[in-house]
């Protein structure tokens, strides 16, 4: 009886707090793998890994132009960027027409974008959806992982987190 | 019409809005690999490994884009000569024990390996006991 009741408990929590679904990278605490992703914006740089670790952090978002909670975040990363936050992009599966569109239409924080057709820099980062971002600090080291589009009551925290990754 | 019944009838007409980009899927997503043997490694492999944005489907049973672009990337790396084991260490370097259906022993994976065996040493001892005290009878 006592094991019955322990066991209704146990389903009952499980039940009433499901678990945190969330795919969280295993690359925390880890140097930036290599990659170099070629150029997709008329005008702007494309991304390497070789553009971390210069001593300034920076903010890496994984964004797409056809993303819905990229167009709500858009207004936090320039938010983020007036903050004096160095954003830089990678650009899942996109195309150059959408992403100026988007860009034009939601703003551009970005310094430089990378264009990531097959998701694969998303994979070698363990990101596991859009939008997603990471601070990487001054040494080219992963240090913060936001998972989702970073809202208006992220910005301190991430601000935080970037003022600590020097 | 009743507005009853066509509520949802409205709701069939519906699309759900899917984030899909406008890129087609990767070459290797739904295509084989030409060698059979390496074609058989990536398939034995995908089935193991859970679709991040699904969560209940293995990358081999998934539609999502993602899962394509995953079956890609295994099926790239094993027609590159890569083996099916550093493909699936690389993933879990970054996705953790999560990314696969198989997870290997460790303490926290410990007891989904060592309770059955526990359950059945009791089980035993209960039916021991239980015919010791018949005999005695």
């Amino acid at each position: 009886m006592l094991a019955f009741i322990a066991l209704v408990a146990v389903l009952a929590s499980g039940l009433l707090r499901p678990a945190d679904q969330t795919v969280r990278s295993a690359m925390i605490g880890q140097p930036l793998p290599k990659f170099a992703l070629t150029a997709i914006v008329p005008g702007k740089a494309g991304l390497s890994s070789a553009d971390f670790g210069k001593g300034q952090p920076r903010l890496l978002n994984i964004f797409a132009s056809w993303c819905a909670p990229c167009i709500a975040e858009a207004p936090v990363l320039l938010q983020l960027k007036a903050a004096g936050v160095q954003i830089d992009g990678v650009a899942i599966r996109d195309t150059a027409p959408a992403l100026v569109e988007f860009l034009a239409r939601n703003g551009d924080p970005f310094e430089r974008i990378g264009s990531d057709p097959d998701s694969r820099v998303q994979f070698t980062l363990g990101s596991s959806g859009v939008p997603e971002s990471f601070v990487i600090d001054g040494q080219g080291k992963i240090v913060h992982q936001h998972i989702g589009d970073i809202k208006a009551a992220d910005v301190s925290t991430i601000i935080a987190a970037v003022k600590g990754a020097r | 019409m009743n507005p009853l019944f066509a509520s949802p009838l409205l709701l069939l007409l519906a699309t759900p809005s899917l984030a899909d980009s406008n890129l087609p899927p990767a070459r290797y997503a739904n295509v084989a690999i030409a060698d059979p043997a390496k074609e058989a490694d990536a398939r034995k492999l995908m089935e193991t490994l859970r679709c991040l944005v699904c969560q209940g489907q293995s990358i081999a049973d998934s539609d999502a884009e993602m899962a394509g672009d995953m079956r890609a990337l295994v099926r790239e790396r094993i027609a590159a000569g890569e083996t099916p084991g550093a493909v699936r260490t690389w993933l879990i370097q970054r996705y953790g024990d999560y990314v696969t259906y198989d997870p290997p022993l460790s303490s926290k994976t410990a007891p989904l390996w060592l309770a059955p065996l526990v359950l059945l040493g009791l089980g035993g001892l209960i039916a021991a006991r239980t015919f010791r005290r018949k005999r005695r009878r």
